[in-house]
């Protein structure tokens, strides 16, 4: 009989143990650097900007007085944009994502386009307010409207939900797509029956994701001519008279929240500083509150979803 | 090596009408062949059985007279596939796949039923016809139902998604699904091997059944199963069509030395 190897193993898992603690222990502190970097960061904003969170804030024109003052337009102005943007990425970006997914052949131009798409998303985003105020606004004399910035930034998030849709397509087994196929499905029944019904998970979610993205977005907007100094709002959508009635709202001047806050931070008072602040909380609640939206809809649309 | 039979060969061993029949069939994906030269008679209303090793093409085979392959690029027919009684090649590239796909319906390996409801997954072979009065889905989807015995089962719960079922009551639900629209031959590709025994039973028991209605093709790795629920049976061996014979006769005197030894299990 040999002796029991016992005692050797312990020794050798014991060493082995120890890396499962170092490694943790490093996780840990990198993630956490994160989180509480972020954390300190808001806690800051919301100390200096809490107490000008009232409704008189939501509700006010900018104003010289800074006790005065309020982000209504610049609110609306957000809101609006970002109405556009949806309007200008779904569309666009589901259509192109299907496309690629499931109708292009396999070859070297659909490769090139895919990888063009992926390098979009890193363009920064002061590029894409060049070209906007080239395009946009000089050669389709667009102006500095609602229009121009709300395509800008559906152009700028347009990668985002492409890659996004094309993950929730590319998600859906095989066998799915052959049950339909296998019933006498064309490919159009597929995608339109099985596909995006399956993936709309994953579209709302890249959707809102850039949208979220596109809410905090201040150079490309600056860019195209926004106005710093806005004391009247655009006109109340689908109301006015056709034919150009109903959408004069789009080419309105407008703020947005983000230039709002960085007209204010560049003035010397610092009663200014203060509104800076609590518009900055309301952009980032705005971005959290969406980001929450896209995960309780993802988890809600895949509680249905099983294979 | 075996010579492939010729077509006589193994039509002869067929006296009943023929639903479908392959005529030096060859398949390949891209460079590679997966199929040479088979022969393989489908006889009507009866359950014809594809055995043999694993990576040999039975699937290939079945997937190829639903045209499945033209889901993917790469993939070539050659020969023929005769579908009777209008006797056309169904593998021609003449022949629009979705006509052949919606008189040749299939049932999968596992059981892939959409997540939608149960009454979703039965109707979707109609739906994709332009059907939409409910009284004729709903008739239809109850026809199907029953004739996948499953009907007692589901019938309060029509509208619940399909994937609360157990994993039987889903390749039943698959098997209604492919039911529904009236197919002239149905293709089961390993239907039970994902299933418990009692499952298996079942859906073998449900095989005999259709047959009285539809014809059937059926990949299995089984060879029990194919002697259980056939009447003739395919032994494939390396992309070739080894045997074809009535199962009473493949299973108790193979005419081929490479049958025996995989009917005794002596390889695969």
């Amino acid at each position: 009989m040999a002796e029991t190897q016992g005692p050797r193993l312990r020794t050798i898992i014991a060493r082995n143990h120890r890396w499962d603690l170092i490694i943790g222990t490093i996780g840990l502190l990198a993630t956490t650097v994160g989180v509480l970097v972020l954390m300190l960061l808001f806690v800051d904003l919301v100390i200096d900007g809490w107490q000008r969170l009232t409704p008189d804030f939501f509700l006010n024109f900018p104003s010289r007085r800074p006790e005065e003052a309020g982000i209504l337009s610049a609110w609306v102005g957000s809101a609006l944009v970002m109405v556009v943007t949806a309007f200008t990425a779904v569309p666009l970006g589901v259509a192109a994502a299907i496309y690629l997914e499931e109708y292009a052949p396999k070859n070297w131009i659909t490769e090139l386009i895919e990888i063009n798409v992926t390098n979009l998303a890193a363009v920064p985003s002061i590029i894409y307010g060049l070209l906007a105020l080239g395009l946009f606004v000089y050669i389709l004399g667009l102006g500095h409207s609602i229009l121009t910035a709300g395509l800008t930034l559906g152009l700028m998030i347009l990668p985002i939900v492409i890659v996004a849709t094309r993950e929730a397509l590319r998600a859906i087994p095989v066998a799915i797509r052959e049950a339909a196929y296998a019933l006498g499905a064309t490919r159009w029944q597929v995608v339109s029956d099985h596909l995006v019904p399956y993936a709309s998970g994953g579209i709302y979610t890249g959707v809102i994701i850039g949208l979220s993205r596109a809410i905090g977005e201040t150079a490309p907007v600056i860019t195209i001519g926004a106005l710093t100094f806005i004391a009247f709002l655009p006109p109340i959508p689908f109301t006015g008279d056709p034919p150009a009635g109903p959408f004069d709202w789009l080419f309105s001047p407008f703020t947005v929240l983000p230039i709002q806050m960085f007209n204010w931070l560049s003035r010397p008072q610092t009663a200014f500083h203060v509104n800076a602040a609590a518009t900055g909380i309301v952009i980032i609640v705005a971005t959290l509150l969406m980001n929450g939206i896209a995960i309780w809809l993802r988890s809600r649309i895949r509680s249905k979803l099983k294979w | 090596m075996n010579q492939p039979k010729t077509l006589d060969d193994n039509a002869a061993m067929v006296t009943e009408t023929l639903k479908a029949e392959t005529r030096k069939f060859n398949f390949f994906y891209g460079d590679n062949q997966a199929l040479k030269n088979v022969d393989l008679p489908v006889a009507e209303r009866r359950v014809t059985a594809l055995i043999g090793p694993s990576g040999c093409g039975k699937s290939t085979l079945l997937r190829s007279f639903n045209r499945m392959h033209d889901l993917y690029p790469g993939n070539r027919y050659e020969g023929e596939i005769r579908l009777y009684p209008d006797d056309v090649n169904l593998v021609s590239p003449e022949v629009d796949p979705i006509e052949i796909r919606m008189r040749i319906s299939m049932v999968f390996q596992k059981p892939n039923p959409f997540p939608k409801t149960i009454f979703e997954n039965v109707a979707y072979g109609l739906m994709v016809r332009g059907e939409k009065r409910r009284s004729v889905l709903e008739e239809k989807v109850e026809e199907a139902l029953r004739g996948a015995a499953l009907w007692e089962e589901v019938k309060d719960r029509l509208d619940d998604l399909a994937f609360n079922l157990s994993g039987g009551q889903q390749q039943r639900l698959c098997i209604a699904r492919a039911l529904a629209s009236d197919p002239e031959i149905i293709l089961f590709d390993e239907p039970t091997s994902a299933l418990d025994p009692i499952a298996t039973a079942s859906i073998e028991e449900l095989i005999a059944e259709i047959k009285e209605k539809v014809t059937i093709l059926i990949v299995t790795h089984n060879m029990q199963q194919a002697a259980r629920i056939s009447d003739y049976t395919a032994f494939m061996y390396l992309g070739e069509l080894v045997e074809f014979g009535r199962t009473d006769e493949l299973f108790v005197r193979p005419r081929k030395k490479q049958t025996e030894d995989y009917i005794t299990g002596r390889f695969g």
